[in-house]
This record gives structure tokens, C-alpha cells and sequence, in this order.
């Protein structure tokens, strides 16, 4: 049986959960290789349509990383990623895409350590959940005959 | 060659609304049978699924399908119609978006089938075995795994969006076709706007709104001449696309997204959600998380029509 | 070998069916399946919606009666949450029920099955629809026909939002008040209703019933089912579309059972058909005892003829003489054979038009005072109407925030699931003998099914 590597899309603000990405990587901190980083200019800026639009792609789990509250550089664009993360997250309750899969969370530019500890906590979580794609949505069909 | 234009019209897993849709073209669709030639609609003419397979491959110059994509049925009738067909049009919110048929695909087959077929109070004492099980008889259909738009089977040319679309619209599209205009790739017969534009509460919706707790609509009286946002009250017309004159405003009930996403937009119900999200008052995870609680069913609302054309409702792409 | 029949799909009803003829060695039927491969799953992906999207949601189980289901569901909503709606708001909702029964009907007689019985000839020649019947009636009352229907839907439309898709419905009344002004327009269009039912009634007489092949047929042990009948009646026993209780007759005539709706799991139960997922209702205290008629087997019919029997009479003058003319012509009552499904029908077009004219007069129409606001915590609701097909009842569950645990639909063709299945077999056993098969002949098996007015996208929800 091959072991399920989860593919992670974390997408880090460029104003502080960026810098604490490369704190880490400076410190050569332990970071999963299952998390592909994309900067965006701030996580308001991240939209339910892009988060989707990554699971679309085969992304088994989504992290959005902004700054800590009220130091987004943009003033409320944290504060927007979170209120549209919550909504989302209600939506994907009864769906096949397990809420847990889409997290949230604020790491300051110097924060190394905790950049990994929240990507590797999201490695963890997800390998847990296993891929996407093993939800019903690939059940095998009913047979009619 | 020349000729009159060959029309079909077709139903997948759909609820007659659509078919509706053309009979209420009233006179209108005498001049229709006149001018062209109707060559397969089962639910007011004659015929039979051989006849179609014996027809000429792009005979019928457009084809108009409704209802989502169920069952294997679908798959085989749709994919002998695009042979046979110049241009599949879209005819619908379940053949946009899978409809609200698509909202089962937040269940199983086998959940759905046990439902209805085990579980319902009225159902006998011991319950017989599924229909798909067992018995002799004619071949019964499969249930694909999960309920998919018609685009995601068939290459779709053009789309007429609403649950059903006005007749009015569907008489353009056919006039169209009776005078050899087959409508351009990617075509959507509707207004490029939303809805809000055509609303006649528009003036009233104000520039900012905070929404402090969503509201229900058995619980609430509102005013109908003022925009439902500002009352509480969830109104998806700033997403929606433009095109139904804002007929569930007009008998004074909120927008619930029938007509699909406006331009540019790609899942409908995660325009919908960005919408809401920006109205939400609140700084604190607890505040917003217990304000979201108060929408009743969020995936029910955002995705009413559409769960099927998104990745939430038929999984990522393989 | 033994041969097989495949009449595929099926035409001119909502929804899809396909009937499977098996012949034996010596050529007759030896079985004969009408098979619906059709199925939603409203029951359980309703599931964990909002109760109030109810009426909205389960409408799009038909789009050809979405009148029926959105009422069915707005009178379970009253019932989930115990309010009861103003008396503007009742009438509002009989009149767009009541004038959507009047339409519905109408597009059965000239668009669906009426075509059967009022185009002459061959049915290869491709005339057998709207467009042969509007011919066979002329061409103005076939244009009438259009125009009122187009009317009458313009009416629904001014009170629910569209005909196509009623909105209107809340529990403890509607969401919108009549204006004054409007009541002109909506009297106008009933008493053209009127006029035109008259009119539809005595083409009929004309046309069909003076005519020996459909005398002939209603006179026919092919086409004649002596099952129990259910229908919604009022407190005089007569036919009411919106509202009342359900009574069953027993074939012979006797009142099997008089009851409110939400009594119905004492009375009735459904089956699972093997091959088909169109799920067969039956009376539960007879039992079902497979394909048969008579005392002896639970099956029932709904639908017009259905209520007819079931009830004592019609609550307007013109319909009640109708009536009556009915059973004078088949001298007894219960009226078995299928085929008088249509005029029966025509006798509801008539009552529907007469209702509507006494509704639009009633004061209350234009009462601003619509709705109630519901304050009791809602635990469950059944609702019942009587669609065009037949006896239509929504059963909600809900928790406390009134989100939807459990939902069962007993829609108006499952009643008659039984019926049309053997009404299509015993056609095709008496028309199909000796390996002779014309498709003339399968075109008649087709009509035993369309007497009825199926809607099989209703009865597979
Ligand atoms: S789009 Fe709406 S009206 Fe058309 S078939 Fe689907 S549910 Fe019915
Ligand atoms: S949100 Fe709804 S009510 Fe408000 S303007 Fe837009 S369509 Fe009209
Ligand atoms: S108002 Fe919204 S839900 Fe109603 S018909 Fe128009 S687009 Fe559809
Ligand atoms: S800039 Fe970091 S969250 Fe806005």
C-alpha cells in the first residue's frame, strides 16, 4: 500500500506570514514537503473561489496564513479572510470536503517557529482525513444491470 | 439542402419546468412547428429514441436539453444528441449547474436510493429490495456516483440559465434558430449584470451593510418595498445574474440564485459566500462563528442550483 | 424465443417511462412492465435544509405542477409550525391552486392525452399532438384554448410570482397581499375561464363523446380497473382541491375511510416495484396483493375520475350537472373505466372555472392582512392538496431549529402506480395476440397509461 502524501496549498500573506515562512526556512526548521507556498499580497486578498479553485486542482487541504490581528498591512484584510473563512467553513460542513480542511491562522514575520508548527499541524491533520477525493464523490457506481 | 432549421428538446433528470418553459410560448409555438421542423420532444410529440439514432450525424441544427445528469441513461442520450446535434444548448438551471438535483450529491447513491426505498415512514414493513436490485425485468438504469451538469459530459455550446428560464427567453433562442442564427460559442442568454440591477428595491439596498443576525423568513415580517440585505434577511441578487426580472422580488420573496453566476465568476456559490462574508459585523472568531450559525443551512442557500457544478459537490477534478 | 416489445421512450406525459412487452411462444403477452428509470432523491437530500424553503425546494420535484408541491408544502409548513393563515391568504392560495388545476387540466386535453381521443386516423401520420388537436377542434377554439390557458397563468403568475415557479407560499399565509385594483383583471380572467370551460365541455360531448370507437372504449373491459378511489372531499362531501379530508371508496361504492391527512400512515403504504423506481401506494389495512383489481387487493386510483367517485357530488352548479350526466351515461357509481378519466377532467375544468369566479369575488381576496407569524416550536407537519394527478401529501420532520430531519412525499401518480401498471399490461394483453403487433396497436397500449395524466418525474422524485 503506497502512504497518502497530502498536497497542501498554503497561501501566505506577503507582509508578515511570508517572512515567518522564510524565518523558518532560514532556520532550517523541520518543514513538510507536501506544502506548496503561494504568496499573495495579503489574506483578504484570498477569495472562497480561489480556496475552492486549489481543491478543484487536487489540493487535499488549503491553509490561508495572514498577519496577527490588526497588524494587517491593508488594515482589515485579515479580518475579511477571517469572516469569509468562517462562512466557508459552515458551507463545507455536510459536504464532501471535510471543514477541517481549510484553515486559517495569523504567523507574524518572525514567527518561524510557529509557521511550522501550524504547516506541519495541517500535514497531520489532513493525512488524517486522506485525500480529497476519497469522499463519496468516488463511491463506486450503484449497479443497475 | 436548405429546408427548415431541425430543433430537439430533451429532459435528463429534470422536472418538466423547463419543458413549461416552451409550452408557454402559447401561439408562439405554432409559428415555431411552422418555420421549423421538431424533431424529437417526448413530452408533446411522438417518437422514439431509435428514431434519433437513425438520424444523421448533425441533422438537428440545435437541441436544447434540460434536467442534470443522473443516471447512465443521461450520458448515453446526451452523447448520441451532440453527435447528431449542430449545438447543445443548455436549456436550465439543472443542465447549467446540475439544478437542485445536484443537492444530492451531499449523499450517496446508496443513501439516497435506502431513503427513499427503506426508510420513509410509509414505506411497508419489511421493505422489499431496492428497485436496483434483484428481479426480473426490463434493465433498470445506474445512478452515477454523483449528479453532474450537462457540460460536464458533453461539450455544451451555449447556455439559457434560470429554474425555468422566462419563456420569453427561450422564444428569442428559438427565433434565433428558425432564422439560421445558431448562437455563438459560450453564449449565455441572460443579462451580463446581476440581478440587483433590474431589482426595483435596488435604490433602497445601501452602500454598506452589517448584517448582526441573519434572519429567517418564518420568522420575520419585512418591508417589501426595501432591499432584503439591510433587513437581515439573505437575498442572493448581487451574485446572480440578471435576466428573470427579478420575478421572486416581484411576489416579494428574496433571490435564492437560480440564473447562475454573473460574468467572471466561476463558482457560484463562492461569489455568494464572499458576498455574504463582507456584510457579516463582527472582529472575533466566536461573534462570526455564532452569527454564520444563524443561516439555517448555508450549503442549501449558496448552493441551491449549483452544488453539482462545483468541486464541493462533485469532488476535485480527476 | 420469446419476442420483446420496446415502446421507448414513452410520450406525451411528464417524465420518462418505457413500457417492456414480452410475448410468449405463441405469441401473446406474457408480461408487460411499465418501467419509470427515473430518480431524485428528494427525500433525502431535503434533508438538513431549512423547513421554509419547503415550498420552493420539493416544487422542483415538477415543474409541470409545481403549484401542487409548493402548496402541499406551505399547508405542511402551517401544520409544522402551527399558524394558521389569515382568511386573504387562504383564498389567495385556493384561487392560484384552484386556477392552476384549470390549466394543468387543459394541458393535458390538448397537448398530452387529449390528443388521443380528438385526432381521427392513424397515428403514424404524426398528428397525434397539440398540433393535430388544435386542428381537430379548429382553429379557434384551439386558439382560445391557448389564449386562456395563457391567461389563467398570467393569473397565478400575479399571485405567486410565476406560474413556472410559484414563490409565494409561507407558513400562516403568503408572502404578498392582492391589490384592489387587481380583482377586476382576476374576475375577468375567471369568468373567461368560464366561458371557455363551457365551451370545452360541449366539444367534448361533441367530439369525443358522441363518437363510437371512445364509446366503444369506455364501455371496454381493456380499459376498466374496479379498484378502491381517494380523493380530498369538503364537509358535504363534495370535491375540494385545496382543502378538507380524504375519503376512500371501496369499488363498489361504500365509504372505505374518511379521514384527515395526517392520518394517512393508518391508511395507506407504499411498495417497492422491482425494476422500476416508481414506488407503488396501497390501502394498508386491504393489503397489496400484486397486479389485480377488485375488494380483495389495496390498490386505489386518484386523480379525476378518482375524485369524482370518491366524492358526493361538486360544490358548483354547473359542475354538479355535469356530474351527474357522467354517472347517468355509465349508470353506476364508482365509474371504472380509465378512459372517462377525460371527461372527468373536463368536469374539474368546469368546476375549477366556477370556483375561481366565487373566489374572485370574496372580499377577503384583497385583505391585506396575509400572514401570521407562526410562534410555536415546530416538531412535524403534514400538508395535503389535490394536484391535477391526484391526492398530493408533503410529511415534514424538523428539529427545534426547524431544519428538516426527516421528509416523506406521497405524490399524486404513486397512488396510481398500481393502476397504470395494469391498466397498461391488461391493454396490451387484449390488443396484442398472436404475435400480431402493429404500431397502431402500441399506440393504444399507450393510451391506458395517458388517461391518466402520469407524471412519472413526480412519482420517482
Ligand atoms: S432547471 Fe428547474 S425547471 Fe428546469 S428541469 Fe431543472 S428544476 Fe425543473
Ligand atoms: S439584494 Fe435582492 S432585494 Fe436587494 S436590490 Fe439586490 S435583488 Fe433587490
Ligand atoms: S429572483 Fe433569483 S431565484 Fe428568483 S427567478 Fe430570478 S434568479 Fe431565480
Ligand atoms: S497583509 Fe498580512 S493579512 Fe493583510
Amino acid at each position: 500500500m503506497t502512504v497518502f502524501e497530502p498536497r497542501i496549498i498554503a497561501l501566505l500573506c506577503n507582509w508578515c506570514a511570508y517572512d515567518g515562512a522564510d524565518a523558518a526556512g532560514r532556520a532550517r526548521l523541520d518543514l513538510p514537503a507536501q506544502v506548496w507556498e503561494v504568496r499573495v499580497m495579503c489574506s483578504g486578498q484570498v477569495s472562497p473561489g480561489m480556496v475552492l479553485k486549489a481543491f478543484e486542482a487536487g489540493a487535499d487541504g488549503v491553509i490561508v496564513l495572514g498577519c496577527q490581528p490588526g497588524d494587517c498591512h491593508y488594515k482589515e484584510g485579515n479580518l475579511h479572510a477571517l469572516k469569509r473563512m468562517v462562512l466557508l467553513r459552515a458551507v463545507l460542513e455536510p459536504t464532501p470536503v471535510h471543514p477541517q480542511r481549510l484553515q486559517l491562522d495569523w504567523v507574524s514575520a518572525g514567527q518561524g517557529h510557529r509557521y511550522a508548527q501550524v504547516v506541519n499541524d495541517m500535514v497531520e491533520t489532513i493525512r488524517s482525513l486522506g485525500p480529497l477525493a476519497a469522499g463519496h464523490s468516488r463511491e463506486e457506481p450503484l449497479n443497475g444491470g | 439542402m436548405g429546408g427548415r432549421p431541425k430543433i430537439a428538446l430533451y429532459w435528463c433528470a429534470g422536472c418538466g419546468g423547463c419543458e413549461e418553459s416552451v409550452i408557454d410560448l402559447a401561439e408562439d409555438l405554432l409559428t415555431v412547428a411552422e418555420k421549423a421542423e421538431i424533431v424529437f420532444w417526448p413530452v408533446a410529440l411522438d417518437a422514439r429514441y431509435r428514431d434519433v439514432a437513425a438520424m444523421e450525424d448533425a441533422e438537428i441544427d440545435a437541441t436544447f436539453i434540460n434536467g442534470a445528469i443522473r443516471l447512465d441513461d443521461h450520458i448515453r442520450m446526451v452523447r448520441l444528441l451532440r453527435k447528431k446535434s449542430k449545438r447543445i444548448i443548455a436549456h436550465g438551471s439543472c443542465a447549467h449547474m446540475g439544478g437542485v438535483i445536484g443537492l444530492a450529491n451531499l449523499f450517496t447513491p446508496r443513501q439516497l436510493l435506502e431513503c427513499a426505498y427503506r426508510q420513509v415512514p410509509s414505506m411497508a414493513d419489511p421493505p422489499g429490495p431496492l428497485p436496483v436490485e434483484g428481479g426480473d425485468g426490463p434493465r433498470m438504469p445506474e445512478l452515477l456516483p454523483v449528479v453532474k451538469a450537462l457540460d460536464q459530459v458533453v461539450k455544451v455550446d451555449a447556455i439559457i440559465p434560470g429554474c425555468p428560464p422566462p419563456p420569453e427567453t427561450m422564444a428569442r433562442v428559438i427565433d434565433d434558430v428558425i432564422h439560421g442564427r445558431l448562437p455563438a460559442e459560450k453564449t449565455v442568454f441572460a443579462h451580463r449584470k446581476a440581478l440587483c440591477h433590474e431589482c426595483p428595491r435596488l435604490d433602497s439596498r445601501p452602500e454598506k451593510i452589517e448584517i448582526t443576525r441573519f434572519k429567517r423568513l418564518h420568522q420575520t415580517r419585512w418591508d417589501p418595498d426595501v432591499c432584503f440585505l439591510p433587513q437581515g434577511l439573505i437575498c442572493l441578487g448581487p451574485v446572480t445574474r440578471g435576466g428573470c426580472d427579478a420575478r421572486c422580488i416581484g411576489a416579494n420573496m428574496p433571490c435564492r440564485g437560480c440564473f447562475g453566476p454573473t460574468e467572471r465568476m466561476d463558482d457560484f456559490g463562492a461569489g455568494a459566500i464572499a458576498c455574504i462574508a463582507a456584510m457579516m459585523a463582527g472582529t472575533d472568531e466566536p461573534a462570526l462563528a455564532q452569527l454564520v450559525d444563524s443561516i439555517a443551512d448555508p450549503v442549501g442557500l449558496f448552493y441551491r442550483y449549483c452544488l453539482a457544478a462545483s468541486v464541493l459537490g462533485t469532488g476535485p477534478t480527476p | 424465443m420469446t419476442r420483446r416489445l420496446l415502446i421507448d421512450p414513452v410520450t406525451r406525459l411528464e417524465g420518462h417511462g418505457r413500457i417492456d412487452i414480452r410475448l410468449d411462444d405463441a405469441g401473446n403477452v406474457a408480461r408487460a412492465f411499465f418501467q419509470v428509470p427515473d430518480f431524485k432523491g428528494f427525500e433525502k437530500f431535503c434533508e438538513g435544509r431549512a423547513a421554509e424553503e419547503m415550498p420552493t425546494l420539493t416544487q422542483k420535484i415538477c415543474g409541470v405542477c409545481p403549484t401542487a408541491h409548493h402548496i402541499a408544502s406551505t399547508k405542511a409548513l402551517d401544520d409544522l409550525f402551527g399558524v394558521s393563515p389569515p382568511p386573504a391568504a387562504l383564498t389567495i392560495r385556493e384561487l392560484m391552486h384552484t386556477a392552476f388545476v384549470f390549466e394543468d387540466h387543459l394541458l393535458h386535453f390538448f397537448y398530452l392525452g387529449g390528443p388521443d381521443i380528438l385526432v381521427d386516423g392513424d397515428v403514424h401520420s404524426g398528428t397525434h399532438n397539440v398540433f393535430g388537436a388544435l386542428q381537430a377542434v379548429g382553429e379557434v377554439a384551439g386558439r382560445r384554448a391557448i389564449q386562456i390557458r395563457k391567461k389563467v397563468r398570467a393569473l397565478i403568475g400575479l399571485l405567486s410570482g410565476s406560474a413556472l415557479y410559484p414563490v409565494c407560499g409561507l407558513p400562516g399565509g403568503v408572502s404578498k397581499p392582492v391589490a384592489e385594483q387587481a380583482r377586476e383583471t382576476i374576475a375577468e380572467t375567471a369568468a373567461e375561464a368560464l366561458v371557455f370551460a363551457r365551451q370545452v365541455l360541449a366539444l367534448f360531448h361533441q367530439r369525443v363523446l358522441k363518437r363510437k370507437s371512445f364509446r366503444d372504449m369506455t364501455r371496454s373491459g381493456i380499459f376498466s380497473l374496479q379498484t378502491y378511489y381517494m380523493g380530498l372531499v369538503d364537509e358535504d362531501c363534495r370535491v375540494n382541491f385545496y382543502d378538507g379530508k380524504l375519503r376512500i371508496v371501496s369499488p363498489q361504492g361504500g365509504t372505505f375511510a374518511h379521514f384527515s391527512a395526517d392520518a394517512y400512515l393508518n391508511h395507506l403504504q407504499e411498495r417497492t416495484a422491482t425494476r422500476s423506481f416508481m414506488k407503488i401506494l396501497y390501502l394498508k389495512a386491504v393489503g397489496w396483493k400484486g397486479y389485480i383489481d377488485g375488494m380483495e387487493n389495496g390498490l386505489y386510483r386518484v386523480g379525476p375520475l378518482a375524485r369524482l367517485n370518491a366524492a358526493m357530488g361538486m360544490a358548483t352548479p354547473l359542475a354538479q350537472g355535469e356530474y351527474e350526466r357522467l354517472y347517468d351515461a355509465v349508470g353506476q357509481k364508482p365509474a371504472h373505466n380509465t378512459m372517462l378519466y377525460h371527461w372527468a377532467r373536463l368536469i374539474e375544468v368546469l368546476y375549477a372555472a366556477e370556483r375561481m369566479v366565487e373566489l374572485a369575488r370574496r372580499r377577503e381576496l384583497t385583505d391585506p392582512h396575509v400572514r401570521n407569524l407562526p410562534d410555536r416550536q415546530p416538531a412535524q407537519g403534514v400538508g395535503v392538496c389535490e394536484a391535477p394527478r391526484g391526492t398530493l401529501i408533503h410529511h415534514y420532520q424538523t428539529d427545534a431549529r426547524a431544519i428538516v430531519k426527516q421528509l416523506n412525499l406521497l405524490v399524486a401518480t404513486q397512488n396510481n402506480a398500481g393502476a397504470i401498471c395494469l391498466s397498461v399490461e391488461n391493454a396490451a394483453r387484449a390488443l396484442i395476440k398472436k404475435g400480431r403487433v402493429t404500431d397502431n396497436l402500441l399506440h393504444q397500449v399507450e393510451m391506458a397509461y395517458r388517461a391518466y395524466d402520469p407524471c412519472l418525474a413526480c412519482a420517482t422524485h
